[in-house]
């Protein structure tokens, strides 16, 4: 066995133990030490990404060295590893964009409490991408939770905790279902490992056994999780718990944690039941027609919202349903085009969320939508950034969106009775994106009369003066080109990971 | 569906029927301290589930007793270490929860969670 092939284990404990180490820190170290761990991590992530794809083989890790059925094993592909590596990155860059925003608004005693949270969540987010067993992603979706929950209320105002316990009961109700959906597939196979689950799933399927039950859990699985990842009837948590908390809470539960929950769904789509027997079960139906009205009703909700902050939150929604639009289609295109949706939104999101809060600085931090009048010339990387997200949004050649939605259009092809349905509902999300992302962008770049200005006591900010924010900027600029202009090798590795998934 | 399997199955439907009432409390009860119960019962009634999945009529607690090392003389062990996974996990959620209640009874003076709604509606924050 390869030294590079303990890095799973040794990742998820390193963020697991940083996460009790901050708390005797003050904020500073704790910072430090958070950082590091993430780059850390990433490395490590990066290394384990090519050594697998050198290999071209997934392999399983077994804790403590005990057999299959028995021990809890860890099972890496080139998903899995291409997944943590991208999850550290936007994670650094979402830590090191709030910065400023986290020590102006959490008291100077919890700053170390916050990195606590950012450690468990990193943790709990590689265990869920990595491990192959369903009881261990049971609680660790439990501590991504609750760690998430922490980020909400670290800001304490009424607002936060209000939107902390709305998320929490959520939260709750989804992962209750999603407990009795797994021990509903463990009485029915006896197997708690996914591979093993499988394997006796379609012995029962071939046997026509069992029907119901297995129909039953799948349905429980699935519905816990749309609830967990804030599919459209359940969003109702969403719009403040993104939209009150602090800077980076907002990059990192849109753009991570709902994805956690999501890239859990698709291994249980393909390693626990097989996409087949999914496929067959009219599960996914139910997800396409939830996943369509989540696309208008966010956008809808969006247009309507006079906040930036719950704006982008609302948007969230709709990008929540395309993603669960992908997986109702039921074609292995349609889930790749919604695991780059995965990445093409969390990569934009967090970027959005950045550069709302460099374009409300300079308005004299009013989030209010007729205060940013000509905020992208007071602030002009803000400014600029805020535009390549909402084109990437929209879906503009040359950024992310594009190429997901591209996808998402391809993957309509391949589902004859879905085809018309999926391309109306795409074209008008996309009109609806356009309306209000456009809106915004228009009114960032009308000029303000000078008079207003000094009135409201509006600054310009330069790139110099938040160093750390303008470098997530960048970066995240960055990565949206790169993911929107070379998605060739991109989708390549998201389909050489799902073989290796089914 | 034959009715026999619900009489036969009882503790099972009986765990069902919980899972429901915990559900419909934790989604409807509009006071927080209901909705917590609500949860705990949620919860529990899977564990219930789980232990009952795990029984093997007859068979004893799976401690080796006697040097009887027979598959034959001990139940499943495993939903049992489920079970204790499942209540720390629900105790350090409940734990969470409360702390979170006693946050919004001391701004708000009420545990109704849309009363607190409207108020903070007020406050226009």
């Amino acid at each position: 066995m390869a030294l590079i092939q303990n890095v799973p284990l040794v990742s998820i404990l390193l963020s697991l133990f940083a996460g009790p180490v901050s708390s005797v820190l003050d904020g500073k170290w704790a910072k430090r030490l958070n950082l590091f761990v993430i780059t850390f991590i990433g490395i490590l992530s990066a290394g384990l990404l090519s050594f697998v794809i050198g290999t071209d083989q997934e392999y399983v890790y077994t804790m403590g060295h005990f057999p299959a059925p028995w021990g809890n094993e860890i099972r890496v592909g080139v998903l899995e590893a291409a997944m943590a590596l991208f999850f550290c990155i936007i994670m650094f860059l979402c830590v090191i964009g709030g910065v400023l925003e986290r020590e102006r608004e959490i008291e100077e005693t919890k700053q170390n409490l916050y990195y606590i949270m950012v450690n468990l969540l990193l943790c709990s987010l590689l265990a869920l991408i990595y491990t192959n067993d369903l009881f261990t992603a049971y609680v660790f979706v439990e501590i991504n939770t609750i760690s998430a929950c922490g980020l909400i209320m670290i800001r304490q105002t009424g607002r936060t905790i209000e939107a902390a316990t709305r998320y929490m009961i959520m939260s709750l109700l989804g992962s209750g279902l999603l407990l009795l959906g797994i021990c509903f597939l463990y009485s029915l196979t006896g197997h708690l490992l996914m591979s093993n689950i499988k394997e006796q799933v379609t012995l029962l399927q071939a046997s026509g056994e069992y029907h119901i039950p297995l129909l039953t859990a799948i349905c429980l699985m699935s519905v816990g999780i749309a609830i967990k990842s804030a599919l459209y009837p359940f969003h109702t948590w969403l719009p403040d718990a993104y939209g009150y908390s602090t800077l980076s809470s907002a990059a990192i539960l849109s753009s991570l944690v709902s994805k956690g929950y999501i890239f859990l769904l698709v291994k249980i789509f393909y390693r626990v039941i097989g996409f087949d027997i999914i496929r067959e079960s009219k599960v996914i139906n139910v997800l396409f027609i939830f996943g369509i009205a989540g696309m208008i009703m966010g956008s809808v909700n969006a247009i309507r919202a006079n906040n930036i902050n719950r704006m982008i939150a609302y948007s969230s929604v709709a990008q929540i349903g395309y993603i669960y639009m992908g997986f109702g289609l039921g074609t292995t295109a349609g889930i790749i085009a919604s695991i780059y949706h995965i990445v093409s939104h969390a990569a934009t999101k967090s970027l959005l969320f950045v550069a709302a809060s460099g374009i409300t600085d300079a308005s004299a931090k009013s989030e209010n939508f007729f205060d940013l009048t000509g905020a992208g010339y007071r602030n002009k990387l803000a400014g600029a950034a805020f535009t390549v997200g909402s084109l990437s949004m929209v879906g503009f050649p040359m950024f992310s969106g594009f190429i997901s939605k591209l996808l998402f259009s391809q993957a309509a092809m391949g589902n004859k009775h879905k085809i018309l349905i999926t391309l109306i509902a795409l074209a008008i999300s996309v009109i609806l994106n356009a309306v209000y992302f456009m809106k915004t962008v228009i009114r960032i770049y009308t000029p303000e009369k000078k008079e207003v200005i000094i009135d409201k006591g509006f600054e310009e900010i330069s790139i110099w003066e938040q160093p750390a924010k303008s470098a997530a900027l960048i970066c995240f600029i960055a990565l949206n080109l790169l993911l929107g202009l070379s998605s060739e090798p991109v989708i390549r590795l998201i389909e050489r990971g799902l073989e290796m998934f089914g | 569906m034959d009715f026999a399997n619900f009489v036969t199955n009882y503790e099972e439907a009986v765990s069902m029927i919980l899972f429901g009432i915990g559900f419909s409390n934790l989604l409807m009860q509009k006071n927080l301290i209901k909705k917590i119960v609500g949860m705990n019962i949620m919860d529990t009634s899977v564990y219930l589930f789980l232990a009952l999945k795990g029984y093997i009529a007859g068979h004893k607690a799976p401690i080796v007793t006697n040097g009887v090392q027979s598959v034959d003389a001990y139940i499943n062990p495993i939903p049992s270490g489920l079970v204790l996974t499942g209540i720390v996990v629900s105790v350090s959620v409940t734990a969470l929860m409360l702390s979170l209640t006693i946050r919004l009874y001391n701004r708000y003076h009420t545990l109704d969670l849309d009363e607190i709604s409207v108020m903070l509606k007020k406050e226009g924050l």
